[in-house]
């Protein structure tokens, strides 16, 4: 059975949105980790890189598979989690607690197009 | 099976001053050493292995009896195809008047195997329903790229620059979009309807004047027929892009139903699948394309073409894009697919198809039972479950497919397509009995059982091959793929 934490927002590409203030982390799901099997290689973007709500600024890759990472929302990329470039498998972990990227929020109304954590456990249920 | 000239690397066999030789006295003056120039010259041995003939043999013997292939067992390894390669393929291409050729003789020489190569075209485009094939690339994902520049060099040419980006349905065959990527076009996804097909109303939307065209596999990677062909095809044609048709799953169209006539422009077959050539570690490949008449002259060179007379020539076309390999491919199979369509010849051909879908179909009917099939119906030449129906103990499609290993069967493809979690392709070929195909369906039940009675068995597996389960996280973070880094002891020069 998947972690699924109360607080956060979820999209349905697996990814989380955790809101400190005015900016976000973003990782993956520990849904996503269980399903992607063990994460050898996170492809990180650059710090100071703008991106939109729905477009991709990186990619996981496990012994299955490589999967793109899909922003849930838009911003500024203020810091990258470089501890992923050496230990990747601290996603499988903890999946909540390996953040990938963390982002000043321009539009927090995008926050109400996610999940929370009730409707993503249904979600991943189905 | 005798481990221990296999347990260990050539190298780590080697004792000092060994040699499988004999030389007798070189009188030879060695002055002209000098005249190579400093930096050429080696400044440390080479530290090959120094072991002698008998040491060898029983390596590299003891070695190849690890080996799994189709010769030694049922190979179900979904869209690969791996068929059985008839022996008379070898006899024909070992043949010392094909052997001895070389790729510089002159065309007069050569005839012979101008001819085969004429012939092999003329018998792929028949095939096919195109109008004329190259057999240059020298494998499928080269074939796609090939094809996929094909496209790009016919819009370029009629002036039209603004179609940059190829659709590739989602359960494509990962080589689709990273050929269009390497051929510098933008890949845009397409969905699968619930029914595993290409979602027609998805598609619509995504057609305009900036598509070069759309990657297809029928039947595609679930093993199901896109029956909306000519309504896709209709539709990317109106919007001016072009079909191209990924041959990995030919082997169930095989003389019944022909991509040409589908609407498909180009095309890729893959030999080493369909045309029975040796696969996977045992290559090379081959993956030619074909065309519909129009694009011909956009193929790349070197061609092969017939003169009024009769003779053979090598041949170059002004408006190709360009060459992308030397000489003319992978000749020697090209030769094996020429055997295996003259073996089969046009009756027999047409048998492939049904008797792999057939085969396909009873595996499918059989397991269903033990194994959850998300998607029902007929299927073509494979399918595809999504694991165990009964998930209760937690074992993976990995454990079944590595469980499978200890029962003398090689694992199906697993984990592609993505569509589903737990996937799981089996394509068992046209070449297996009704009793090996009974067998592999007792023991994959068997698994399916002992995945509840006793899980820990079955997730720890195998247990009774070569190497027990390899660590893949470890392999595929930390590879070590040379001795040198084995002993942690980089090369000293950085040439």
């Amino acid at each position: 059975m998947s972690k699924v934490i109360e607080g956060l927002f979820y999209a349905e590409s697996h990814e989380f949105v955790k809101v400190e203030g005015d900016s976000a982390f973003i990782g993956i799901t520990d849904y996503a980790q269980n399903q992607l099997g063990n994460v050898v290689y996170v492809d990180l973007p650059e710090v100071g890189d703008e991106i939109a709500a729905g477009e991709e600024f990186g990619a996981v890759e496990s012994v299955k598979a490589a999967s793109d990472l899909i922003s849930p929302i838009s911003g500024t990329i203020e810091a990258i989690n470089e501890t992923l470039e050496d230990k990747p498998e601290s996603i499988n972990k903890d999946a909540f607690a390996s953040w990938i990227i963390q982002v000043k929020l321009s539009d927090k109304s995008e926050l109400s197009n996610l999940m929370d954590a009730a409707a993503y456990t249904k979600f991943i249920e189905e | 099976m005798n481990n221990r000239y296999y347990g260990k690397l050539i190298f780590e066999l080697s004792k000092p001053g060994r040699v499988g030789y004999s030389l007798p006295y070189n009188h030879c003056d060695t002055h002209h050493l000098a005249e190579i120039p400093e930096q050429l010259k080696r400044k440390q041995a080479a530290k090959l292995p120094e072991v002698d003939e008998l040491t060898v043999v029983r390596h590299y013997t003891n070695m190849s009896n690890n080996n799994f292939g189709v010769d030694t067992g049922f190979y179900p390894l979904g869209s690969c195809t791996m068929k059985y390669n008839p022996k008379i393929n070898e006899e024909i291409c070992n043949l010392p008047e094909f052997t001895s050729l070389h790729p510089l003789q002159p065309d007069c020489t050569i005839q012979g195997a101008l001819e085969v190569y004429y012939n092999v075209q003329k018998s792929l485009a028949e095939i096919a329903g195109l109008s004329e094939f190259t057999l240059n690339p020298f494998a499928g994902a080269h074939g796609e790229l090939t094809g996929l520049m094909t496209m790009r060099t016919y819009h370029m040419k009629r002036g039209d620059l603004k179609r940059t980006k190829v659709i590739v349905p989602d359960s494509a065959h990962g080589t689709n979009p990273a050929s269009a990527a390497v051929c510098g076009l933008e890949v845009v996804e397409v969905k699968s309807t619930p029914e595993g097909t290409i979602d027609v109303d998805d598609l619509k939307p995504l057609l305009d004047d900036t598509i070069a065209g759309i990657m297809m596999t029928n039947p595609n990677t679930l093993g199901i027929f896109e029956k909306e062909i000519p309504e896709i095809a209709k539709l990317v044609h109106a919007c001016g892009g072009l079909l191209y048709y990924d041959g990995a799953n030919l082997n169930p169209l095989l003389g019944k139903c022909r991509p040409g006539d589908m609407g498909f422009d180009i095309m890729h077959i893959n030999l080493h699948k369909t045309f029975s050539t040796p696969h996977g570690g045992g290559g090379p490949g081959s993956g030619p394309i074909g065309v519909r008449a129009g694009l011909e002259e956009y193929l790349p060179n070197p061609r092969v073409r017939k003169t009024n007379e009769g003779k053979f020539m090598v041949d170059f076309d002004k408006n190709s894009l360009g060459s992308i390999s030397g000489f003319l491919g992978n000749f020697a199979v090209v030769l094996r697919a020429y055997a295996y369509i003259l073996t089969l010849g046009k009756e027999n051909v047409k048998m492939v198809g049904p008797l792999a879908t057939l085969n396909a179909n009873y595996v499918k009917e059989s397991l269903k039972s033990h194994y959850l099939l998300p998607i029902e119906g007929i299927c073509k030449h494979e399918f595809v479950f999504d694991g165990l129906i009964d998930k209760s103990t937690d074992v993976t499609t990995l454990d079944v497919a590595k469980r499978l290993l200890d029962y003398g069967f090689h694992a199906p493809t697993i984990y592609f397509p993505m569509l589903f979690h737990q996937a799981l392709m089996i394509e068992p070929t046209e070449n297996e009995s009704k009793e090996t195909l009974d067998e592999f369906i007792a023991i994959m039940k068997k698994i399916a059982e002992e995945a509840i009675s006793d899980p820990d068995n079955v997730k720890s597996a195998p247990h009774n091959t070569p190497v027990r389960r390899l660590d893949d996280t470890l392999a595929a973070k930390h590879p070590i793929v040379t001795y040198a880094e084995m002993l942690n002891d980089t090369p000293s020069d950085e040439a």
